[in-house]
Protein backbone atom coordinates (compact mmCIF):
# COMPACT_ATOMS: atom_id res chain seq x y z
CA UNK A 1 0.00 0.00 0.00
CA UNK A 2 2.70 2.53 0.61
CA UNK A 3 4.76 1.41 -1.79
CA UNK A 4 6.21 4.98 -3.19
CA UNK A 5 8.29 6.22 -5.75
CA UNK A 6 11.27 7.98 -4.18
CA UNK A 7 10.01 11.40 -5.60
CA UNK A 8 6.76 10.73 -3.73
CA UNK A 9 8.97 10.14 -0.34
CA UNK A 10 10.38 13.22 -1.25
CA UNK A 11 7.00 15.24 -1.44
CA UNK A 12 5.71 13.12 2.30
CA UNK A 13 9.12 14.48 3.61
CA UNK A 14 9.39 17.85 2.32
CA UNK A 15 5.60 18.12 3.74
CA UNK A 16 6.42 16.89 7.16
CA UNK A 17 9.66 19.22 7.91
CA UNK A 18 7.48 22.11 6.00
CA UNK A 19 5.00 21.22 8.47
CA UNK A 20 6.93 21.31 11.37
CA UNK A 21 8.86 24.39 10.69
CA UNK A 22 5.91 26.10 10.23
CA UNK A 23 4.31 25.15 13.74
CA UNK A 24 7.21 25.43 15.74
CA UNK A 25 8.25 28.91 14.22
CA UNK A 26 4.73 30.21 14.77
CA UNK A 27 4.01 28.90 17.93
CA UNK A 28 5.96 31.98 19.65
CA UNK A 29 4.08 34.68 18.33
CA UNK A 30 1.05 32.41 18.66
CA UNK A 31 1.67 32.65 22.15
CA UNK A 32 2.71 36.18 22.06
CA UNK A 33 -0.51 37.14 20.03
CA UNK A 34 -2.94 34.87 21.90
CA UNK A 35 -1.41 36.49 25.18
CA UNK A 36 -1.81 40.31 24.05
CA UNK A 37 -5.23 39.81 22.83
CA UNK A 38 -6.76 37.91 26.02
CA UNK A 39 -4.82 40.01 28.38
CA UNK A 40 -3.81 43.61 27.09
CA UNK A 41 -6.14 46.39 25.54
CA UNK A 42 -4.77 48.63 23.36
CA UNK A 43 -5.75 51.16 20.51
CA UNK A 44 -5.92 49.47 16.99
CA UNK A 45 -6.91 45.55 18.90
CA UNK A 46 -9.49 45.03 17.05
CA UNK A 47 -7.41 45.68 13.68
CA UNK A 48 -5.20 43.07 15.39
CA UNK A 49 -7.25 40.51 15.71
CA UNK A 50 -8.43 40.74 12.45
CA UNK A 51 -5.31 40.85 10.52
CA UNK A 52 -4.37 37.50 12.47
CA UNK A 53 -7.89 36.43 10.86
CA UNK A 54 -7.18 37.26 7.21
CA UNK A 55 -5.82 34.07 6.61
CA UNK A 56 -8.92 31.91 7.07
CA UNK A 57 -11.37 33.97 5.39
CA UNK A 58 -9.22 34.92 2.84
CA UNK A 59 -8.63 33.06 -0.65
CA UNK A 60 -5.93 31.32 -0.44
CA UNK A 61 -4.24 32.47 -3.15
CA UNK A 62 -4.78 35.66 -1.91
CA UNK A 63 -2.68 35.46 0.68
CA UNK A 64 0.38 33.49 -1.54
CA UNK A 65 0.11 36.86 -3.82
CA UNK A 66 0.80 38.88 -1.07
CA UNK A 67 3.41 36.63 0.14
CA UNK A 68 4.82 36.73 -3.87
CA UNK A 69 4.59 40.44 -3.61
CA UNK A 70 6.28 41.21 -0.31
CA UNK A 71 8.59 38.11 -0.06
CA UNK A 72 9.69 37.76 -3.16
CA UNK A 73 13.98 38.20 -4.11
CA UNK A 74 12.93 41.85 -5.29
CA UNK A 75 10.24 42.57 -3.03
CA UNK A 76 10.91 44.93 0.14
CA UNK A 77 11.09 42.57 2.81
CA UNK A 78 12.27 39.73 0.81
CA UNK A 79 15.01 41.63 -0.50
CA UNK A 80 15.82 42.92 3.18
CA UNK A 81 15.66 39.49 4.34
CA UNK A 82 18.02 38.34 1.77
CA UNK A 83 20.76 40.68 2.27
CA UNK A 84 21.11 41.53 6.25
CA UNK A 85 20.24 37.89 6.98
CA UNK A 86 20.58 35.79 4.06
CA UNK A 87 17.07 33.93 4.13
CA UNK A 88 15.37 34.06 0.84
CA UNK A 89 11.88 32.32 0.53
CA UNK A 90 10.71 32.75 -2.70
CA UNK A 91 10.53 29.24 -4.58
CA UNK A 92 12.48 27.81 -1.78
CA UNK A 93 10.92 25.03 0.89
CA UNK A 94 11.51 28.08 3.65
CA UNK A 95 9.02 29.69 1.57
CA UNK A 96 6.34 27.03 1.21
CA UNK A 97 7.14 26.94 5.41
CA UNK A 98 5.94 30.82 5.59
CA UNK A 99 3.28 30.76 3.63
CA UNK A 100 2.02 27.46 5.46
CA UNK A 101 2.75 29.01 9.05
CA UNK A 102 0.44 32.00 8.01
CA UNK A 103 -1.95 30.40 7.04
CA UNK A 104 -2.05 27.77 10.11
CA UNK A 105 -1.61 30.82 12.36
CA UNK A 106 -5.29 31.96 13.29
CA UNK A 107 -6.00 28.27 13.76
CA UNK A 108 -3.41 28.36 16.56
CA UNK A 109 -4.02 31.56 17.83
CA UNK A 110 -7.50 30.90 18.85
CA UNK A 111 -7.47 28.21 21.37
CA UNK A 112 -4.42 29.81 22.90
CA UNK A 113 -6.02 32.82 23.64
CA UNK A 114 -9.14 31.17 24.78
CA UNK A 115 -6.99 28.95 27.41
CA UNK A 116 -5.39 32.29 28.36
CA UNK A 117 -8.43 34.10 29.26
CA UNK A 118 -9.97 30.97 30.83
CA UNK A 119 -7.19 31.03 33.81
CA UNK A 120 -7.84 32.10 37.07
CA UNK A 121 -5.78 35.37 37.24
CA UNK A 122 -5.96 34.75 41.12
CA UNK A 123 -3.31 31.82 40.76
CA UNK A 124 -0.96 34.56 39.07
CA UNK A 125 -1.72 36.93 42.19
CA UNK A 126 -1.04 33.82 44.30
CA UNK A 127 2.34 33.63 42.79
CA UNK A 128 3.26 36.86 43.18
CA UNK A 129 3.00 36.91 46.86
CA UNK A 130 5.17 33.93 47.09
CA UNK A 131 8.00 35.64 45.27
CA UNK A 132 7.76 35.15 41.89
CA UNK A 133 8.16 38.13 39.40
CA UNK A 134 6.24 38.38 36.45
CA UNK A 135 8.25 36.67 33.76
CA UNK A 136 8.36 33.53 36.28
CA UNK A 137 4.45 33.70 37.29
CA UNK A 138 4.20 33.84 33.33
CA UNK A 139 6.25 30.37 32.61
CA UNK A 140 5.90 29.00 36.21
CA UNK A 141 2.04 29.21 36.07
CA UNK A 142 0.28 30.87 33.01
CA UNK A 143 1.38 28.94 30.74
CA UNK A 144 1.29 25.42 31.80
CA UNK A 145 -2.73 26.40 33.11
CA UNK A 146 -2.76 27.51 29.39
CA UNK A 147 -1.41 24.37 27.91
CA UNK A 148 -4.02 22.47 26.57
CA UNK A 149 -4.90 25.32 24.50
CA UNK A 150 -1.46 25.05 23.19
CA UNK A 151 -1.21 22.17 22.37
CA UNK A 152 -4.81 22.05 20.22
CA UNK A 153 -3.39 25.40 18.61
CA UNK A 154 -0.03 23.41 17.64
CA UNK A 155 -2.06 20.55 16.33
CA UNK A 156 -4.86 22.66 14.03
CA UNK A 157 -1.57 24.52 13.10
CA UNK A 158 0.45 21.92 12.29
CA UNK A 159 -2.58 19.66 10.29
CA UNK A 160 -3.40 23.32 8.11
CA UNK A 161 0.58 23.65 7.54
CA UNK A 162 0.38 20.15 6.48
CA UNK A 163 -2.46 19.98 3.72
CA UNK A 164 -1.78 23.80 2.74
CA UNK A 165 -2.18 24.29 -1.17
CA UNK A 166 -3.32 27.48 -2.33
CA UNK A 167 -1.16 30.34 -0.86
CA UNK A 168 1.94 27.84 -0.86
CA UNK A 169 1.55 26.82 -4.76
CA UNK A 170 1.05 30.69 -5.44
CA UNK A 171 4.57 31.88 -3.08
CA UNK A 172 6.68 29.42 -4.16
CA UNK A 173 5.34 27.21 -6.89
CA UNK A 174 5.64 23.52 -7.20
CA UNK A 175 8.97 22.28 -7.40
CA UNK A 176 9.81 18.78 -7.29
CA UNK A 177 12.06 18.30 -4.18
CA UNK A 178 12.08 21.92 -2.87
CA UNK A 179 8.47 22.98 -2.56
CA UNK A 180 6.28 19.80 -3.74
CA UNK A 181 4.68 19.28 -0.98
CA UNK A 182 2.14 15.83 -0.91
CA UNK A 183 -0.81 18.36 -1.70
CA UNK A 184 1.04 19.66 -4.73
CA UNK A 185 1.98 16.21 -5.72
CA UNK A 186 -1.52 14.89 -5.89
CA UNK A 187 -2.64 18.04 -7.75
CA UNK A 188 -0.03 17.14 -10.58
CA UNK A 189 -0.60 13.75 -10.70
CA UNK A 190 -4.27 14.26 -11.41
CA UNK A 191 -3.29 16.22 -14.00
CA UNK A 192 -0.78 13.67 -15.53
CA UNK A 193 -1.99 10.88 -17.75
CA UNK A 194 -2.42 7.48 -15.90
CA UNK A 195 -1.27 9.68 -12.33
CA UNK A 196 -4.63 8.09 -10.00
CA UNK A 197 -2.70 5.38 -8.68
CA UNK A 198 -0.06 7.40 -7.58
CA UNK A 199 -2.38 10.26 -6.66
CA UNK A 200 -4.38 7.38 -4.47
CA UNK A 201 -1.28 6.31 -2.83
CA UNK A 202 -0.92 9.86 -1.19
CA UNK A 203 -3.86 10.66 -0.59
CA UNK A 204 -4.14 7.85 2.08
CA UNK A 205 -1.09 9.09 3.43
CA UNK A 206 -2.62 12.32 3.90
CA UNK A 207 -5.35 10.96 5.59
CA UNK A 208 -3.33 8.44 7.77
CA UNK A 209 -1.02 11.34 8.70
CA UNK A 210 -4.26 13.32 9.36
CA UNK A 211 -5.59 10.89 11.93
CA UNK A 212 -2.14 10.23 13.53
CA UNK A 213 -2.06 14.68 14.24
CA UNK A 214 -5.41 14.16 15.33
CA UNK A 215 -5.24 11.21 17.80
CA UNK A 216 -1.78 12.76 19.39
CA UNK A 217 -3.56 15.71 19.86
CA UNK A 218 -6.11 14.10 21.84
CA UNK A 219 -3.67 12.01 24.00
CA UNK A 220 -1.63 15.22 24.92
CA UNK A 221 -4.83 16.80 25.49
CA UNK A 222 -6.51 13.78 27.66
CA UNK A 223 -2.67 13.31 29.71
CA UNK A 224 -2.60 17.71 30.35
CA UNK A 225 -5.89 17.34 31.67
CA UNK A 226 -5.49 14.44 33.61
CA UNK A 227 -2.31 16.02 35.26
CA UNK A 228 -4.20 19.67 36.36
CA UNK A 229 -7.37 18.26 37.15
CA UNK A 230 -7.69 14.81 38.50
CA UNK A 231 -9.56 12.17 36.58
CA UNK B 1 7.10 44.50 65.85
CA UNK B 2 5.25 46.03 62.70
CA UNK B 3 3.66 49.30 62.74
CA UNK B 4 0.80 49.21 59.96
CA UNK B 5 -0.39 52.91 58.85
CA UNK B 6 -2.42 52.79 55.87
CA UNK B 7 -4.67 55.61 54.15
CA UNK B 8 -6.48 55.46 50.80
CA UNK B 9 -9.42 56.05 48.94
CA UNK B 10 -11.46 53.29 47.83
CA UNK B 11 -14.77 54.50 45.67
CA UNK B 12 -16.74 56.03 48.51
CA UNK B 13 -15.08 54.37 51.29
CA UNK B 14 -12.03 56.43 53.11
CA UNK B 15 -9.44 53.80 54.56
CA UNK B 16 -7.60 55.28 57.23
CA UNK B 17 -5.96 52.35 59.07
CA UNK B 18 -3.29 52.08 62.04
CA UNK B 19 -2.08 49.90 64.60
CA UNK B 20 0.52 47.36 65.35
CA UNK B 21 0.70 43.80 65.06
CA UNK B 22 3.17 42.41 67.26
CA UNK B 23 3.94 38.75 68.00
CA UNK B 24 1.16 36.39 68.36
CA UNK B 25 -1.95 36.76 66.08
CA UNK B 26 -3.31 40.60 65.34
CA UNK B 27 -7.36 39.59 64.27
CA UNK B 28 -8.81 42.31 61.82
CA UNK B 29 -12.26 42.13 62.78
CA UNK B 30 -14.95 44.07 61.43
CA UNK B 31 -18.18 43.66 59.23
CA UNK B 32 -17.94 42.58 55.21
CA UNK B 33 -17.41 46.22 53.68
CA UNK B 34 -15.40 47.76 56.67
CA UNK B 35 -12.09 47.37 54.39
CA UNK B 36 -10.32 44.55 56.60
CA UNK B 37 -9.49 42.60 52.59
CA UNK B 38 -7.98 46.04 51.55
CA UNK B 39 -5.96 46.98 54.25
CA UNK B 40 -4.31 43.20 53.93
CA UNK B 41 -4.00 43.99 50.32
CA UNK B 42 -2.24 46.79 50.87
CA UNK B 43 -0.29 44.99 53.50
CA UNK B 44 0.84 42.65 50.88
CA UNK B 45 2.15 45.44 48.27
CA UNK B 46 -1.02 44.53 46.43
CA UNK B 47 -2.19 48.19 45.91
CA UNK B 48 1.08 49.97 46.44
CA UNK B 49 4.73 50.66 44.58
CA UNK B 50 6.62 48.03 45.81
CA UNK B 51 6.39 44.68 43.55
CA UNK B 52 4.62 41.86 46.17
CA UNK B 53 7.56 39.59 44.97
CA UNK B 54 9.97 41.76 46.74
CA UNK B 55 8.11 41.68 50.16
CA UNK B 56 8.12 38.71 51.50
CA UNK B 57 5.09 38.74 53.25
CA UNK B 58 3.11 35.03 53.11
CA UNK B 59 -0.68 35.25 52.54
CA UNK B 60 -3.21 32.60 52.50
CA UNK B 61 -5.71 33.59 50.48
CA UNK B 62 -9.89 32.70 51.17
CA UNK B 63 -9.85 29.49 48.85
CA UNK B 64 -6.20 29.11 49.17
CA UNK B 65 -5.21 29.31 45.34
CA UNK B 66 -2.68 25.94 45.47
CA UNK B 67 -1.30 25.72 41.60
CA UNK B 68 -3.60 22.78 40.26
CA UNK B 69 -0.85 22.16 37.93
CA UNK B 70 1.26 21.23 40.31
CA UNK B 71 1.60 18.87 43.62
CA UNK B 72 1.10 19.38 46.96
CA UNK B 73 5.19 19.21 47.51
CA UNK B 74 6.18 21.40 44.51
CA UNK B 75 3.36 23.47 45.66
CA UNK B 76 5.22 23.96 49.29
CA UNK B 77 8.28 24.28 47.19
CA UNK B 78 6.85 27.42 44.76
CA UNK B 79 8.04 29.94 47.19
CA UNK B 80 11.71 28.83 48.13
CA UNK B 81 12.34 27.92 44.14
CA UNK B 82 10.92 31.15 43.33
CA UNK B 83 13.04 33.06 45.52
CA UNK B 84 16.60 30.63 45.15
CA UNK B 85 17.15 30.01 48.21
CA UNK B 86 18.72 26.67 48.98
CA UNK B 87 16.62 23.09 50.34
CA UNK B 88 15.94 23.40 53.50
CA UNK B 89 15.11 19.81 54.58
CA UNK B 90 14.65 20.22 58.07
CA UNK B 91 12.66 23.52 58.26
CA UNK B 92 10.09 21.86 55.31
CA UNK B 93 10.02 18.94 57.65
CA UNK B 94 8.88 20.86 60.47
CA UNK B 95 6.46 22.83 58.70
CA UNK B 96 5.12 19.57 57.28
CA UNK B 97 4.61 17.98 60.59
CA UNK B 98 3.05 21.16 62.03
CA UNK B 99 0.37 21.48 59.85
CA UNK B 100 0.30 17.05 59.78
CA UNK B 101 -0.12 17.30 55.93
CA UNK B 102 3.15 14.53 55.59
CA UNK B 103 0.69 12.11 53.66
CA UNK B 104 -0.50 14.15 50.55
CA UNK B 105 3.26 15.66 49.65
CA UNK B 106 2.32 13.63 46.02
CA UNK B 107 -1.08 14.60 45.51
CA UNK B 108 -2.86 17.34 43.23
CA UNK B 109 -4.99 19.87 44.79
CA UNK B 110 -7.84 18.33 43.21
CA UNK B 111 -7.51 15.28 45.15
CA UNK B 112 -7.72 17.28 48.71
CA UNK B 113 -10.48 18.12 50.69
CA UNK B 114 -11.05 21.78 51.91
CA UNK B 115 -9.35 21.93 55.08
CA UNK B 116 -6.60 19.83 53.61
CA UNK B 117 -5.99 22.67 51.03
CA UNK B 118 -6.57 25.58 53.45
CA UNK B 119 -3.67 23.25 55.44
CA UNK B 120 -1.44 23.60 52.27
CA UNK B 121 -2.05 26.98 51.20
CA UNK B 122 -0.86 27.85 54.92
CA UNK B 123 2.49 25.65 54.49
CA UNK B 124 3.41 27.01 51.06
CA UNK B 125 3.23 30.69 52.42
CA UNK B 126 4.85 29.37 55.69
CA UNK B 127 7.41 27.88 53.67
CA UNK B 128 8.33 31.38 51.68
CA UNK B 129 9.97 31.98 55.05
CA UNK B 130 7.81 35.21 55.28
CA UNK B 131 7.99 37.94 58.19
CA UNK B 132 5.20 38.36 58.57
CA UNK B 133 1.70 36.10 57.74
CA UNK B 134 -1.55 37.41 56.79
CA UNK B 135 -4.76 35.17 56.52
CA UNK B 136 -7.57 36.36 54.78
CA UNK B 137 -10.47 34.47 55.76
CA UNK B 138 -8.83 31.18 55.35
CA UNK B 139 -11.77 29.56 56.70
CA UNK B 140 -14.47 31.43 55.16
CA UNK B 141 -15.09 28.57 52.39
CA UNK B 142 -14.87 25.95 55.00
CA UNK B 143 -18.10 24.74 56.47
CA UNK B 144 -18.36 24.33 60.17
CA UNK B 145 -16.50 20.46 60.29
CA UNK B 146 -13.12 21.94 58.38
CA UNK B 147 -13.17 24.75 60.63
CA UNK B 148 -13.09 22.89 63.47
CA UNK B 149 -10.65 20.72 61.99
CA UNK B 150 -8.22 23.45 61.40
CA UNK B 151 -8.47 25.70 63.88
CA UNK B 152 -6.46 23.82 66.21
CA UNK B 153 -3.46 24.00 63.53
CA UNK B 154 -3.73 27.59 63.62
CA UNK B 155 -3.34 28.25 66.88
CA UNK B 156 -0.38 25.70 67.41
CA UNK B 157 1.07 27.87 64.61
CA UNK B 158 0.92 30.53 66.34
CA UNK B 159 2.31 29.17 69.68
CA UNK B 160 4.92 27.69 67.53
CA UNK B 161 6.07 29.85 64.85
CA UNK B 162 7.33 32.85 65.57
CA UNK B 163 6.24 34.55 62.78
CA UNK B 164 3.57 37.59 63.77
CA UNK B 165 0.42 37.06 61.73
CA UNK B 166 -2.60 39.47 60.79
CA UNK B 167 -5.74 37.49 60.60
CA UNK B 168 -9.01 38.72 58.58
CA UNK B 169 -12.25 37.40 59.95
CA UNK B 170 -16.09 38.65 60.61
CA UNK B 171 -16.60 35.90 62.87
CA UNK B 172 -16.25 36.56 66.62
CA UNK B 173 -16.06 33.14 67.99
CA UNK B 174 -12.91 32.09 65.41
CA UNK B 175 -10.92 35.36 66.50
CA UNK B 176 -11.73 34.71 70.23
CA UNK B 177 -9.96 31.36 69.52
CA UNK B 178 -7.12 32.49 67.48
CA UNK B 179 -6.43 36.26 68.12
CA UNK B 180 -3.82 37.33 71.30
CA UNK B 181 -4.49 41.60 70.05
CA UNK B 182 -8.03 42.36 68.34
CA UNK B 183 -8.31 45.19 65.36
CA UNK B 184 -11.76 46.27 65.45
CA UNK B 185 -12.76 47.88 61.78
CA UNK B 186 -15.55 49.87 60.88
CA UNK B 187 -15.99 51.77 57.64
CA UNK B 188 -12.41 51.66 57.13
CA UNK B 189 -11.69 52.95 60.20
CA UNK B 190 -10.39 51.37 63.64
CA UNK B 191 -12.84 51.50 65.94
CA UNK B 192 -10.81 49.99 68.62
CA UNK B 193 -7.98 48.04 69.04
CA UNK B 194 -6.70 45.63 72.84
CA UNK B 195 -7.28 42.44 73.81
CA UNK B 196 -10.25 40.18 73.43
CA UNK B 197 -12.55 41.33 75.42
CA UNK B 198 -13.22 43.93 72.34
CA UNK B 199 -15.34 40.89 71.40
CA UNK B 200 -17.61 40.71 74.18
CA UNK B 201 -20.45 42.70 72.95
CA UNK B 202 -19.65 41.26 69.47
CA UNK B 203 -22.35 38.79 68.09
CA UNK B 204 -21.27 35.12 68.74
CA UNK B 205 -21.95 33.07 65.10
CA UNK B 206 -21.82 29.12 66.04
CA UNK B 207 -18.74 27.83 65.57
CA UNK B 208 -17.67 26.30 69.15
Amino acid sequence: MFDLTPAEWTAVALSLRIAVVATACALPFGIAIGWLLARTNFWGKSVLDGIVFLPLVMPPVVTGYLLLIWFGRKAPIGAFLDSHFGIVFSFRWTGAALACGIMGFPLMVRPIRLALEAIDRKLEDAAATLGANRPWVFLTVTLPLALPGIIAGVVLCFARALGEFGATITFVSNIPGETQTISSLIYTLTQVPGGDAAAGRLVLIAIVLAFAALFASEWLARRATVRFHGE
Amino acid sequence: MLTVDVEKQLGALKLAVRFDAARGVTALFGPSGAGKTSVVNMIAGRRIDVPPHQRRIGYVFQEGRLFPHLSVRQNLDYGRRMSGRPRQAAEFERIVALLDIGHLLERRPRMLSGGERQRVAVGRALLMGPRLLLLDEPLASLDAGHKREILPYLVRLRDDAGIPMVYVSHTAAEVRRIATTVVRLDAGKVVAAGGLDLLKDADVDGLD
